[in-house]
């Protein structure tokens, strides 16, 4: 292969660079994120109704009173789901939180020290990972009650190895990159080198993935909630609410409002990965759990 | 490559004790009582009806020898007795497990061969409109839950325009077919019934296209990925250069090219599948493991949630060493590690 042939096959591999990660998706994406976390900001200073008292009659279809309908107890759909967004945004940004961060801690360790720590974790996530998560989720939230709080501590501890094995993998690879065998050389002490040699290039792809999988926990938690495992009524929730919807069936706007407000807010960190992953230009296999 | 094989099998027996260990751990240590669901709360009260319970139930005596009488019995096939149903665990699980392993399966070809068809449309009209909206199409069924999409289409296919049956199986009015396999769809057909047959198969198409769509996403990406990157290969060129029809060039040169990493990926995707079964089993009444599951979980059925939770992990185990094996064999770079 020619120099020329292989400049032109690694532009080919290459097409999506900093400068276009901000397409139309990303763009979109980013106004509704920030648009239901607006919402869910705001929503109690300026909701006309209280999602958790009635305010009609039950079961109004959507009208000029109540534009998404009222549900079987007569409280306003759309009130409650954009209530819903206060249960669900600080959850998933919750649970990746505390999944980036343990996974993050104990991956950090074991691939920086490897040895027997390292073997200990490896079997650990071994063990989580062989669970299905929904079925992890459900065993752990049926020991620990329903509810939002407990539904949350089994997603993290669905998703923490997940985190814990690819900073591991990551800060494998960075090991053996020459700047670090450099540092080594130059008598860098081992806490700098982790620091400013090895974490920095090693844990681009967590965040990335981080951000992807924030539409998975908004998923996953209402699946667990719309089993009745995850938040208890009259919490406004989206999947709950959908759960409401399953018994009120021909009553279809009781279930429309949650339905599209989880669509929307899962395409949108969707689209937003996209562009995180594109931004930081790294390439992970598609995996979630 | 061989190594990598003998050590991936051998792991697997660890990885089942250890979700066996696991279950079982979560499900003894935990501050709610089973006995609130096999008595009743009033019963409760009742000093020998409590005591009573837990010899029956096994409850009594300590951790460990709980841990070895479950070891004990599951080994020789017995998962216990579910508090709910009374039937033997493992008994409910062999006439739940075939519902949702066909359900699974439909889904499966749902999802591969409208991945397929949307990865190669898209990926020959790239940027075009077809390009934008099949991405959209499968990337709004894995933003989808499952169990609103299902509740969806079931109210304006099934219910106000008749395209399709109801939940369930067959129509509330028909007889399963004799059992052989539990599939319905082939237990039908060996019954030689075959309005039988096409009525399970019109139960099967809504529930197994909800799941199915979640998958059809990641299997459409990874298709249009690899077709793009194979339709820019030299021979690709040359064999247009040849003359050779454009239809036969992409369904026959570049496919071909394509499939593979298309079905590994779908072996990556039994996680999800295993998750959406449960939930869409809830919404079309589908009398399946994963129904079964949610019912042990709301009531506490200690049996019950652990027999599911075992089998589930061990089919998704036995799916993971499937798909990873069928990697690595496509892909020599895997073997290395």
């Amino acid at each position: 292969m020619t120099a020329v042939d292989l400049t032109l096959s690694e532009r080919r591999a290459r097409p999506a660079g900093r400068a276009n990660w901000l397409t139309v998706p990303v763009i979109l994406g980013l106004i509704v994120c920030a648009g239901w976390l607006v919402i869910a900001l705001t929503i109690p200073l300026w909701s006309p109704y209280d999602p958790l008292a009635t305010s009609g009659l039950p079961l109004l279809p959507p009208g000029a009173q109540h534009l998404l309908g009222t549900d079987a107890l007569g409280r306003d759909v759309l009130a409650r789901t954009l209530y819903g967004a206060r249960a669900s945004l600080p959850l998933a940004f919750a649970v990746i939180a505390g999944g980036v961060t343990i996974g993050c801690l104990l991956g950090g360790l074991a691939g920086f020290f490897g040895g027997w720590p390292d073997g200990i974790l490896m079997r650990l996530t071994d063990v989580t990972l062989a669970f299905p998560a929904i079925l992890l989720a459900m065993v752990m939230t049926a020991a620990l009650g329903p509810g939002l709080f407990h539904a949350g501590i089994a997603m993290v501890i669905v998703w923490w190895p997940i985190y814990a094995r690819l900073l591991r993998a990551q800060i494998l690879s960075v090991k053996e990159q020459a700047h670090v065998e450099a540092a080594v050389a130059a008598g860098v002490g081992r806490s700098r080198l982790m620091r400013v040699h090895i974490l920095p290039l090693a844990i681009t792809p967590v965040l990335v993935n981080a951000t992807m999988d924030l539409g998975q926990v908004v998923l996953l938690a209402a699946g667990l909630s719309f089993i009745g495992l995850g938040a208890n009524p009259p919490t406004p929730e989206w999947g709950l609410m959908i759960n409401d919807g399953t018994i009120h069936f021909y009553q279809w706007w009781v279930a429309l409002g949650p339905g599209l407000a989880i669509l929307s807010l899962v395409l949108a960190f969707n689209f937003v990965g996209d562009g995180v992953r594109d931004l930081l230009d790294v390439r992970t296999p598609g995996r979630s759990p | 490559m061989s190594s990598y094989v003998v050590r991936r099998v051998a792991a697997m027996p660890a990885l089942l004790l250890a979700v066996v260990t696991v279950t079982f751990l979560i499900t003894r240590l935990i501050p709610a009582s089973p006995l609130t669901s096999i008595l009743g709360p009033r019963a409760l009260t009742d000093p020998s009806a409590v005591a009573a319970a837990k010899e029956h139930w096994g409850l009594n005596g300590p951790l460990i020898g709980q841990y070895w009488h479950y070891l004990d019995n599951m080994l020789h096939g017995d998962f216990g007795t579910s508090f709910v149903t009374k039937n033997n665990v493992a008994t409910d699980l062999g006439v739940r497990l075939p519902a949702t392993l066909e359900l699974m399966t439909a889904a499966i070809i749902v999802a591969v061969i409208g991945g397929i068809g949307i990865g190669v449309l898209v990926a020959t009209r790239q940027n075009k409109l077809t390009d934008h909206a099949g991405r959209f199409f499968a990337l709004v069924g894995s933003s989808t839950p499952v169990f609103w999409s299902g509740l969806v289409l079931l109210l304006f296919l099934s219910t106000r325009w008749h395209l399709f049956p109801g939940p369930g199986r067959l129509d509330s009015r028909s007889l399963p077919p004799p059992r052989y396999t539990g599939f319905f769809v082939i237990d039908t057909l060996l019954a030689g019934d075959f309005s039988l047959c096409w009525q399970a198969v019109r139960h099967l198409m809504l529930p197994a296209f909800v799941l199915g769509w979640g998958v059809m996403g990641t299997v459409s990406r990874i298709v249009r990925a690899s077709m793009l990157d194979v339709l820019n290969q030299d021979y690709i060129r040359t064999a247009r250069a040849k003359g050779v029809r454009e239809r036969t060039v992409v369904l026959k040169h570049a496919l071909r090219n394509a499939l593979l990493p298309a079905l590994t990926i779908v072996g990556f995707s039994v996680a999800f599948l295993i998750t959406g079964a449960v939930l869409v089993e809830q919404i079309f009444s589908w009398p399946g493991i994963g129904s079964y599951a949610v019912t042990a979980a709301e009531s506490l059925d200690f049996p019950a949630i652990m027999g599911v939770t075992i089998v589930g992990g061990a089919a998704f185990l036995i799916a993971s060493l499937v798909t990873d094996l069928a990697y690595a064999v496509a892909d020599p770079q895997i073997r290395l590690s």
